[in-house]
């Protein structure tokens, strides 16, 4: 009786009051996911500093002190050792912590930049082929396989020396190349939600289709494009350090962390830490960025979890 | 199964062929190839040269053709820089980074196996935590990074391993290592999920309730079917893998494929690039195909896609 008179005046009973919203459930995921948070916080923290790179240091990236170079930084029992640098000079003599700050930034913009339109690409192609299916499905899982079976470190460099290597030719030739898990991932997803009933509804009363596409298809979808994203942008961050190191990613005397391994590694034996500062800085983003990306599917399709 | 592996095969073929048509375009994405291979600063008659000699003044569509089929005949040119046919220094290479690559499985397998079946025997258990942890850590340690460490470490600092060359096996045992450790991971992760599916099904409740030993169970029941897709994904993470040789090489100076590659990148040799690019292509397809029709021979129910 008690329901029927609460649904009859409005008023929502004890329990729809008590009873936790989806935002506040996701909410409390969001910060019992230890992962999530960790992940979040470190690459927040590698963000701010790369942002934050000309104020936090008084040195130039670029600014050669040939008088002050292989300084080792502070934890080394060395009499060379100083605050002024912290992680000590380069065979430049160019101060490392700056370096690595500015590097950041550059790994940060190729990340973003290579996995936008990678993502713009294979989501495009993934959500038709998942919507229409049949003959566009076939053409685009044909494109798909295609892609697949080129090797990407390969071909990028192949044609990255063919056009003469900088930022923007890595950012696309990266961005060109990743596609492929958007293209697969968003297929099988809008496959998935194709069939539900919303979307028949919607073909029903006469929807056109690009606004199926992008007010019934594109929010249901977006969970898993999110997840993705993470995941190629770390790749990409990780295949501009392995191109760079090979001499044919970003050109010095750019400060990328994986030109600073390429250029230290004729001292590494010496001077380890030259090599392991900056892989220690790759490993940490890559981490966080992958932490991110697993926390967020965990939380946002918690009936997946393994 | 016949028409399957038709369909499959004929697949197969045209992803060859649109691949063999993109790596001939790739020479010719800059614009004019020969200037590619002079240099912006060559003088004019050099850059006719070039043109002349590597045939780029023909119509495109020919040199196209004339490529593909002294291709398919094994004839890949003459490479510029090292001055021998092309097919014989890829020949002579490849054996090399299949070792690498047949040992980097192995090593990936050896360590992803024992940990996905243990850690989904045991589920949120220290053994799947720390399986997760070294997935998590594999994923993003950067594999240049992560070689020099091993150099650094086995070879400089304990002296176990010969640091650069490709004479013994001692030579192979850190680049498969370093090559191997990046795709454990997901093999990991796949055996894991597909141990642990296969023992929440029916016929292992069935084992366990007729009394056989838990050994028996996970050894002669549950493994034989979870590691079926673990069969496939080692044929496709094998083909990545020879295209990611390349770094591993390089830094180990092992006298493969991928150093072959990065030695005619370096020096612009075109068609050692294109054959290197279009062989390594080929492969992979044919891995791919392999695993396919093995999964439709183990599991009758794939052959209907």
């Amino acid at each position: 009786m008690a329901e029927l008179s609460a649904a009859r005046t409005g008023i929502p009973s004890a329990e729809e009051i008590l009873a936790p919203s989806p935002r506040s459930l996701l909410r409390r995921r969001i910060f019992h996911h230890w992962g999530l948070i960790l992940g979040g916080a470190i690459l927040a923290a590698i963000v701010l500093m790369a942002l934050l790179a000309p104020f936090v240091s008084p040195f130039d990236p670029y600014d050669q002190q040939l008088g002050r170079k292989l300084i080792p930084p502070i934890w080394h029992a060395s009499v060379k050792a100083t605050w002024i640098h912290p992680l000590g000079t380069d065979h430049l003599g160019r101060d490392y912590l700056t370096r690595l700050l500015y590097g950041a930034q550059i790994s940060l913009l190729i990340g973003v930049s290579a996995m936008i339109i990678s993502g713009v690409i294979g989501t495009t192609i993934g959500v038709l082929a998942g919507y229409f299916g049949g003959r566009v499905d076939m053409i685009v899982t044909f494109i798909i396989t295609t892609r697949l079976s080129m090797p990407v470190v390969l071909v990028a460099l192949a044609v990255v020396s063919i056009i003469g290597s900088s930022l923007t030719v890595v950012i696309w030739v990266l961005g060109l190349l990743i596609w492929d898990r958007f293209a697969v991932v968003m297929r099988s997803a809008t496959q998935q939600v194709r069939v539900r009933e919303f979307i028949i509804a919607a073909q029903a009363v006469g929807c056109s289709i690009p606004r199926i596409l992008f007010t019934e298809i594109a929010p249901n979808v977006a969970n898993h494009l999110i997840v993705v994203a993470t995941l190629e942008m770390a790749h990409a961050i990780l295949l501009e350090a392995a191109l760079s190191f090979l001499g044919l990613g970003v050109q010095p005397p750019t400060p990328s962390w994986g030109l600073m391994i390429s250029e230290a590694k004729g001292l590494m034996f010496f001077d380890p830490w030259l090599i392991s500062i900056p892989g220690v800085a790759l490993f940490l983003l890559v981490l966080s960025i992958n932490m991110l990306g697993d926390g967020l599917r965990d939380v946002t399709a918690p009936e997946n979890r393994s | 199964m016949l028409a399957f592996a038709i369909k499959r095969l004929g697949v197969a073929l045209l992803v060859a062929l649109t691949v063999s048509l993109i790596t001939f375009s790739m020479i010719h994405i800059s614009g004019d190839p020969a200037v590619a291979i002079a240099g912006d600063t060559a003088r004019p008659e050099t850059i006719e040269a070039v043109r002349k000699f590597y045939g780029f003044d023909r119509p495109i569509v020919v040199q196209y053709l004339d490529w593909l089929a002294s291709a398919l005949r094994g004839d890949f040119g003459r490479s510029f820089t090292l001055r021998q046919p092309v097919a014989d220094v890829i020949f002579a290479r490849l054996p090399v980074t299949m070792a690498l690559g047949a040992l980097a499985i192995a090593f990936a397998l050896l360590l992803a196996i024992p940990l996905g079946v243990l850690a989904a025997v045991r589920p949120n258990s220290l053994v799947d935590r720390f399986a997760l942890t070294v997935a998590v850590v594999g994923q993003a340690m950067p594999t240049f990074w992560f070689a020099l460490t091993l150099v650094l470490w086995l070879g400089v600092y304990w002296r176990l391993l010969p640091i650069t060359g490709s004479e013994g096996w001692k030579n192979f045992v850190m680049p498969a290592i370093a090559l191997g450790y990046y795709v454990t991971p997901a093999i990991m992760r796949l055996t894991r999920a597909g141990v642990l599916e296969v023992l929440s099904s029916d016929y292992i409740r069935t084992a366990r309730a007729k009394g056989l030993r838990p050994m028996t169970v996970l050894f002669k029941h549950a493994l034989r079917n979870a590691i079926i897709p673990v069969v496939s994904l080692s044929a496709v993470q094998f083909g990545f893998m020879l295209g990611g040789s390349i770094v591993i090489e390089t830094i180990f100076q092992i006298n493969g494929l991928g150093y072959l590659a990065w030695e005619s990148i370096q020096r612009k040799d075109l068609p050692t690039m294109q054959a290197i690019v279009l062989s390594l292509s080929v492969i992979y397809v044919l891995l791919t195909l392999l695993a396919d029709l093995l999964n439709a021979f183990l599991d009758p129910r794939l052959r209907v896609a």
